[in-house]
């Protein structure tokens, strides 16, 4: 079985290819974990991991600019269902509109805007940046193992912007910050992490181990 | 709820940690890569490295380090010494790591700050600010801006300057005193709390810390969302867990997961 990392400028993918290398080890996975920006490596991918870090207008050109990648990754998301996992930004782009600085459009995989986080709270930080716990909205197979609630396991955030499904069933788990945000969205085959698994130690690594495995 | 973050830095020297880090039985003390793998092991919330290399040519071994540290740990790492070009932010990103920490090129050319965040985004551009109080005895309370080790004076504001850059696009704001820094006395809460309140994004405290309660003080007097310490950590004088559970016992919001598995830590 094969993984592909998509790189497409957005910033270091080494360690996130380490996070899931040792994610693949501990669950005694046997798969070639491949960071590439060919396009034809995601054609022959099993599953497909899309990160991204920066602005979200940034991060969707930085995906235009790689020819045939938007058509590869639609083809092997809609008609061949395969597993796709969207991280940060990479799961930011899932939606219909990111609402950063200016208005740009996302894969609409997953109906809903980006939108700046405001706390109901004025004291609370922005960038939302830290530890947070999450809440589970509905159960799913990448959170099997893994404790949610207030004294549950803790997730890596860093970010500025949330997406808020249009449809409240594509969310899978939030974060409380002033508020709730969107921590994990997912639907049939698809999930994305608002929060970084490869920095977020044991979570992180269950989380990755329980991509590894899914059969949607 | 988010937790507050602990975070314990190292000051590297031609890729080395200056002062050995005495806590744990490492093959080898003074490689920040083992140090800073035995802090992730520990429960650390994230780890900055502070490059203290006087020669530029010097560099390389610096970005090496940042690589095999992002190879071991899953943990964010913040780098920061020798910053001055749009350059040196890409080649530590690219060679690993999440943030990367502005001193006196942020000083010198404030529109560097918004340079930096335009092209790699907000969340990792950290500004460090170090301050001197400047007011004496019966006057309002004012800290200047210091660069070179706090040796140069910019004759800058501090608070003023931590809301200019705050709204140039720095992500975060690392502030040292630099009458606290080394000296085990606390940090001076007045500045971070000046500073934490003047500005939208998080503060980390820096500078002065010499026991437990000195980090308690710096989230619930200083008002900082994060709190840096180096020396307590290096010299064993208390464990991140012991920091963590402390800060827990005094009411902060702390995270305390067990840590991922550090046997395999040493394998990765």
């Amino acid at each position: 079985m094969s993984v592909v990392i998509i790189d497409y400028g957005s910033g270091n993918l080494h360690s996130a290819a380490k996070a899931f290398e040792r994610a693949a080890r501990e669950a005694e996975l046997d798969l070639s974990i491949t960071v590439s920006s060919d396009p034809n490596m995601v054609a022959k991918a099993d599953r497909i991991v899309l990160p991204g870090v920066g602005a979200f207008a940034d991060c969707r050109r930085g995906l235009d600019s790689v020819p045939g990648m938007v058509e590869v990754l639609q083809r092997r998301v809609h008609e061949d269902k395969r597993p796709f996992f969207g991280i940060c930004v990479g799961m930011q782009l899932m939606a219909t509109r990111g609402l950063e600085h200016t208005t740009s459009y996302g894969l609409d995989w997953i109906h809903g805007d980006v939108k700046a986080i405001e706390p109901s709270d004025p004291s609370l930080k922005i960038p939302h940046m830290g530890w947070n716990t999450l809440e589970l909205a509905k159960p799913h197979p990448l959170l099997d193992g893994i404790p949610t609630g207030p004294d549950g396991l803790h997730a890596y955030f860093v970010h500025s912007y949330a997406l808020t499904p249009a449809d409240p069933a594509d969310v899978v788990a939030t974060t409380d910050y002033g508020g709730p945000v969107t921590a994990i969205v997912g639907r049939d085959n698809l999930v994305g992490a608002q929060f970084h698994p490869e920095k977020s130690q044991a979570l992180g690594l269950r989380l990755i181990a329980n991509f590894l495995r899914w059969r949607p | 709820m988010l937790k507050v973050r602990l975070i314990p830095c190292l000051d590297v020297k031609d890729g080395r940690v200056v002062k050995g880090v005495q806590f744990v039985d490492l093959v080898d003390a003074g490689d920040p890569v083992e140090a800073a793998k035995a802090y992730d092991a520990a429960g650390a919330d994230e780890l900055c490295f502070l490059d203290i290399t006087a020669s530029h040519e010097a560099r390389g071994i610096l970005l090496d380090v940042v690589r095999r540290t992002a190879e071991a740990c899953f943990m964010p790492l913040t780098v920061g010494g020798g910053v001055r070009t749009v350059e040196d932010i890409r080649n530590l990103l690219l060679a690993g790591a999440d943030k990367v920490s502005i001193n006196t090129a942020a000083v010198k050319n404030p529109d560097f700050v918004r340079e930096a965040s335009e092209k790699f985004g907000n969340q990792c551009i950290v500004v460090a600010i170090d301050a001197k109080k400047v007011s004496g005895e019966g006057e309002p309370t004012a800290w200047e801006i210091f660069t070179h080790g706090g040796r140069n004076a910019t004759g800058i504001d501090a608070i003023a300057f931590a809301k200019q850059v705050a709204a140039l696009g720095a992500g975060e704001l690392l502030v040292t005193s630099m009458d606290r820094d080394g000296t085990k006395g606390g940090y001076d809460l007045a500045l971070v709390r000046a500073i934490a309140d003047a500005v939208s994004v998080p503060v980390i405290a820096s500078g002065g810390v010499g026991n437990l309660d000195h980090l308690v003080d710096g989230v619930e007097k200083g008002h900082a969302s994060a709190v840096l310490a180096a020396s307590i950590f290096h010299f064993g004088t208390h464990t991140i867990s012991e920091a963590k559970s402390y800060m827990a016992e005094k009411g902060l919001k702390m995270r305390l997961d067990e840590p991922a598995h550090s046997a395999s830590n040493r394998a990765a």
